[in-house]
This record gives C-alpha cells, sequence and structure tokens, in this order.
C-alpha cells in the first residue's frame, strides 16, 4: 500500500492527498533508522561496556584516584572559565550591539573563530605563545593556568552568540525612562540591562560549561596529560591508549551525564525564558507587520541621544 | 565618576583587549611562526606524500559526511517543523547529542562497537572483510557524528520563520510534495541551510579528538590534517606541524567569510 502511494504519478490527484501522511512515515523512519545506527547504537554499546563488568567494577573505575582528579580538574577549571567568559561576553555583546567603533564588523566575525579553527591548531598556538618558546618569556604550558586558557579560547563566542540577540531586541524605553528618573549608568545596567539579558547569558554559560566539560583537542599539546593537569577526556584518552576501555567508558557515562545536565538547563531556561516573553506581552515576534515600527522609532531615539552626547 | 564616556572607553579597551590577547595575538602569531624561515619548509611539509595523504583524506571525510548530514539535517527539519511527527521531542534532543557530547566520547563509543574484540558489529564485519576501526569508515562515521546537529539546528529556525502558507498554495495550485520542495520550500530556506553546510564542514575538517580515537595514527594512511598536526609536533616536526596549521588556519578564516556572507544573505 504505501510503497504504492510513493508513486505519485501514477494517480497524482490520489497521491497529492495522501503523500505528505507517507512521506512523513517514510521520513521520520529513515531519519529513526539513521540517527539510530549512527548516534544510538554506539552510546548503547558504550553504556553497556561501562557495566560489563558489574557495577562495582563501574563504581572503582569512576573513584579511582586519578578519575576524581580529572572530574574536578575539568568541573572547576569550566566553572572558573564560564565566570570569566560570562563576564566579557557580556562586555562584547554590549560592544558589538550598543557601540559603534571603527573595525566593529571584523570583531564582530572574528568572536566565532573559536568555531571554526580546529581545536588541535588552537592547542599548538597556545603552547607557542605560552610556551617556552613564548614572545613574552612567560611559559605556563602544561600547568592548570593552561588548561583554563585553553578553555577560555574554545568557548569565548557562546555567551557573546547567546547575549547578542537579546541586547538588539531589547527596547531602550525602559532604560530611558530609568535616565529620566536619574539612574546612573551602572544602576540602569544592574536593574535593567542585566535582568533582561539574564537568560541568554545563563543559557550562553550553560553551554559554554557544557563545552568545556568534554573539551580535548584545545588542551592536548597546551596542558598535556601529566597527574594534575589531565582533564576527564584527556584521562579518557589515556585509559584507552592502556587497553582499560571499560574504564574509558564507566568514566566518560559520568562525563556525559554531567553534559546532559547541562543542555537539561539550557532547554529549560529556554522554555522559562520564552513563557515569560509571552506572558508580558512584549513583542518579540517576528511579525513583520510589528517589528519594524518599533525599532525605527528605537533606532530614532538612539540617533538622537548619540546626537545629544556629541 | 560615571562619566559616559569614560565607561564606555573602559569597556572598549576591556572587550577588544580580550578578544585581541585572546584570539588575535594567537592569530597573527601562527602565520609568523610558519612563514618564519621563509615560505619553503611549510610548503615542503605539506606537499609531503603524507601531507598530501593527510589533505586528500580529510576532504574525503567532508566528501562524505557534508552531503549525507545535509540531506538528513534538511529531512530532519523538515519533519520536525511541518509534520510535527509522534516522537519529533525526542529526536530533537537526540540530535543535541553530539553538542553535549565530548568527542572523546564520541570516539570511544565507536571504538568499542566496532572493534573486532568484542564489539557487537565488529567481528561480523570483520568476518564480511570490513574493517572500520583504524580505517577511513570508522573516521567518516565518527565525522558524521561530530557534525550531525548543525544543518537541522540552522534549518529548523527558518522553516520556522517562512511559514508554510506558499507551499499550501503551490499544492493547491497542483504541486506534488517533491515539486513543492524544490520550487518553493528548497529556494525559501537555502541561506540556512548553506549556513548549517559551512558549520558542518568546518567541523568535520578539523575535528581531532572522535577520529583520533578509532583512526589508529597510521601515518601515510589513516591521518587527516587535524592528526597531522599532532602527530608532527610529537615528532618535533615543526615545519609540518605549522605548515598544516596555516592551511587549517587559512580554512577557518574561509569559514568565516562564509558565514558572514550568509547571515547578511538571510537577513536580507
Amino acid at each position: 500500500m504505501e510503497a504504492h502511494a510513493a508513486h505519485p504519478s501514477s494517480t497524482p490527484r490520489a497521491a497529492r492527498l495522501r503523500l505528505p501522511g507517507v512521506g512523513a512515515g517514510l521520513g521520520r523512519g529513515l531519519v529513526v533508522l539513521y540517527l539510530s545506527v549512527l548516534v544510538l547504537l554506539p552510546l548503547a554499546a558504550l553504556a553497556a561496556k561501562s557495566l560489563s563488568e558489574g557495577l562495582d567494577s563501574f563504581w572503582t573505575q569512576v573513584t579511582a584516584p586519578a578519575a576524581i582528579n580529572a572530574l574536578e580538574l575539568t568541573v572547576g577549571a569550566s566553572l572558573i572559565v564560564v565566570i570569566i567568559n560570562g563576564f566579557f561576553g557580556t562586555i562584547l555583546a554590549w560592544l558589538l550591539v550598543r557601540d559603534n567603533f571603527p573595525g566593529k564588523g571584523v570583531v564582530n566575525a572574528v568572536i566565532d573563530l573559536p568555531f571554526a579553527l580546529p581545536t588541535i591548531v588552537a592547542s599548538l598556538i597556545l603552547i607557542e605563545l605560552w610556551g617556552k618558546h613564548s614572545p613574552f618569556g612567560i611559559d605556563f604550558a602544561l600547568t592548570r593556568t593552561a588548561v583554563v586558557v585553553a578553555l577560555m579560547f574554545v568557548t569565548l563566542p557562546f555567551v557573546v552568540r547567546a547575549v547578542q540577540p537579546l541586547l538588539i531586541e531589547m527596547d531602550r524605553d525602559m532604560e530611558e525612562a530609568a535616565a529620566s528618573l536619574g539612574a546612573g549608568g551602572f544602576t540602569i545596567f544592574r536593574k535593567i540591562i542585566f535582568p533582561n539579558l539574564l537568560p541568554g547569558l545563563a543559557a550562553g554559560i550553560a553551554l559554554a560549561f557544557a563545552r568545556a566539560l568534554g573539551e580535548f583537542g584545545s588542551v592536548l599539546l597546551f596542558a598535556g596529560g601529566l597527574a594534575d593537569t589531565k582533564v576527564s577526556s584527556v584521562y579518557i584518552s589515556q585509559l584507552i591508549e592502556t587497553g582499560n576501555a571499560q574504564g574509558a567508558a564507566a568514566v566518560s557515562v559520568v562525563l556525559l551525564i554531567c553534559s546532559l545536565l547541562c543542555l537539561v538547563l539550557v532547554s529549560l531556561i529556554q522554555r522559562w525564558s520564552s513563557r515569560h516573553e509571552r506572558s508580558s506581552g512584549l513583542t518579540t515576534m517576528p511579525m513583520s507587520g510589528f517589528d519594524p515600527g518599533v525599532s525605527s522609532i528605537s533606532s530614532a531615539q538612539h540617533d538622537e541621544e548619540d546626537d545629544e552626547r556629541e | 565618576m560615571s562619566n559616559p564616556s569614560t565607561s564606555r572607553w573602559g569597556l572598549r579597551v576591556l572587550g577588544l583587549g580580550y578578544i585581541f590577547l585572546l584570539l588575535l595575538v594567537p592569530l597573527g602569531l601562527i602565520f609568523y611562526k610558519t612563514f618564519e624561515d621563509g615560505i619553503t619548509p611549510p610548503l615542503d611539509a605539506i606537499t609531503s606524500p603524507d601531507g598530501l595523504h593527510a589533505l586528500k583524506l580529510t576532504l574525503i571525510m567532508v566528501a562524505i559526511a557534508v552531503p549525507l548530514n545535509t540531506i538528513f539535517g534538511v529531512g530532519c527539519a523538515l519533519l520536525l517543523v511541518r509534520h510535527r511527527a509522534r516522537g519529533s521531542a525526542i529526536i530533537d534532543s537526540i540530535i543535541n547529542l553530539p553538542f553535549a557530547m565530548s568527542p572523546v566520547v564520541i570516539g570511544l563509543s565507536l571504538f568499542i562497537l566496532y572493534s573486532t574484540n568484542g564489539g557487537w558489529l565488529g567481528p561480523s564485519l570483520a568476518e564480511a572483510g570490513i574493517k572500520v576501526l583504524f580505517s577511513v569508515p570508522g573516521m567518516v562515521l565518527a565525522s558524521i557524528f561530530v557534525s550531525l546537529p548543525f544543518v537541522v539546528r540552522e534549518t529548523v529556525p527558518v522553516l520556522q520563520e517562512i511559514g508554510n502558507e506558499q507551499e499550501q498554495a503551490a499544492s493547491t495550485l497542483g504541486a506534488n510534495a517533491w515539486q513543492t520542495f524544490w520550487r518553493v520550500t528548497l529556494p525559501a530556506i537555502r541561506w540556512g541551510v548553506a549556513y548549517g553546510v559551512v558549520l558542518t564542514t568546518a567541523r568535520v575538517l578539523g575535528e581531532f579528538g572522535a577520529v583520533s580515537i578509532v583512526s589508529g595514527h597510521i601515518s601515510g594512511q589513516t591521518q587527516t590534517l587535524a592528526l597531522y598536526v599532532e602527530n608532527n609536533y610529537q615528532n618535533f616536526n615543526l615545519p609540518g606541524a605549522f605548515g598544516a596549521s596555516v592551511l587549517l588556519a587559512l580554512l577557518a578564516l574561509a569559514t568565516l567569510l562564509a558565514m558572514n556572507f550568509l547571515k547578511r544573505k538571510e537577513a536580507a
């Protein structure tokens, strides 16, 4: 039946009516198959392997001192990094949306460099820059600082790209009102801008954290695999090299659970913030009739303000 | 005091200084280091048999993984947005999985599944004469896995935004599903799809962790450019490592240009 309907040319009218249903069914089948073979099956094999020698062995591998050290370093360094990049990312997003300076377009494009540059190349550059051949004479390669700097590099874009659209959408009326009531720059930021940016900032930080937890290439050469500089992913790769696939799988499962929690957090934040926007009745809908009017008013105010300043 | 222009300059110095130190200085340094002794050493390294083989293998990864993930991505996005099929939420979260996973964990999952020593699929594939681990098929699987979400993620919002009125109009006028897709839907979403393709390509070109675990690091056989960089660095062949790095960095810059171009097209 279904195979018959997949040839629309024979009975065009019937096919037109039935194709969406059949097409969707077939399409869903193919999508599920693709995902199962390429993603779910390997993951199932990983989970099975981690438990292949029983729960006790799983627990022993996960609680081995080296495993715990690596996980502590991974989580600790990632936390430091997302705080730093949360701060600088917000500043950069503000500069890119609200400020005007020569070369802004270049800065905006170059923010994505860590997404585009292979991680191993980043590692090589960082070790040349901050290793024993450092042109500045500063050498912190193969230390925990190197872990932090490598993670700073690879997670830079997340917060900027998550905060930027919120700043663009943000109504300037509230800020104008606050300013006219005598609020200073910092008060306006703290009471008005920051709360509005919070969903984006939180989502960006959670995404950056998930990425930092699993990062491998950029820390490999720069921070190395020493006892006190190896993050979880490097520890896992060492276990694989020594032939302990079950231990590697066990540690991987723990790492995977940590990053999945981050992603769940991101989707909760997004759900919460979209509900929040809808209930507050702000015009965040990309309806063509609504938006241009609002934005042209606010940009006109923006111009006026700039004129006054000059 | 909080004079607006003082604080504005403060933020500029902080933000741009951070970008300068963290991104621009390293990028400049890699070009300087590579061409310090002229163009010959890095060029020789890349045009050596191993270097050329690594380049060829990297392009093979792109040629297989990118089209597959593009077709899958567009189809999957259509399914998620237009057909709201049962299980859409589950499919959606599975697609995000590769973003949440360490490349090493992805590599290890494939390693365990296709291991000839007790893997679920390894032994029977080996009997059929198919070698997955430590050879090209495994590396292709790893590349597909890590770059799977990009096209879906870029296409879904564009599809939502364009709505389906035009598609409905086309089908009312007698177009079948295939014609509607090629003549109406695809032209409307092409820049979003292209953006996803650029991200997919960049990821496949530079993927290191996952491919490294399943490749076995056999130089001249299972080495992509990213693996070639690491291998040459570990063997103290710096011109080789830098030559390949500059090649990858140039590809990254081309990626940035393409992203910028496509974002503008999408906004227009």
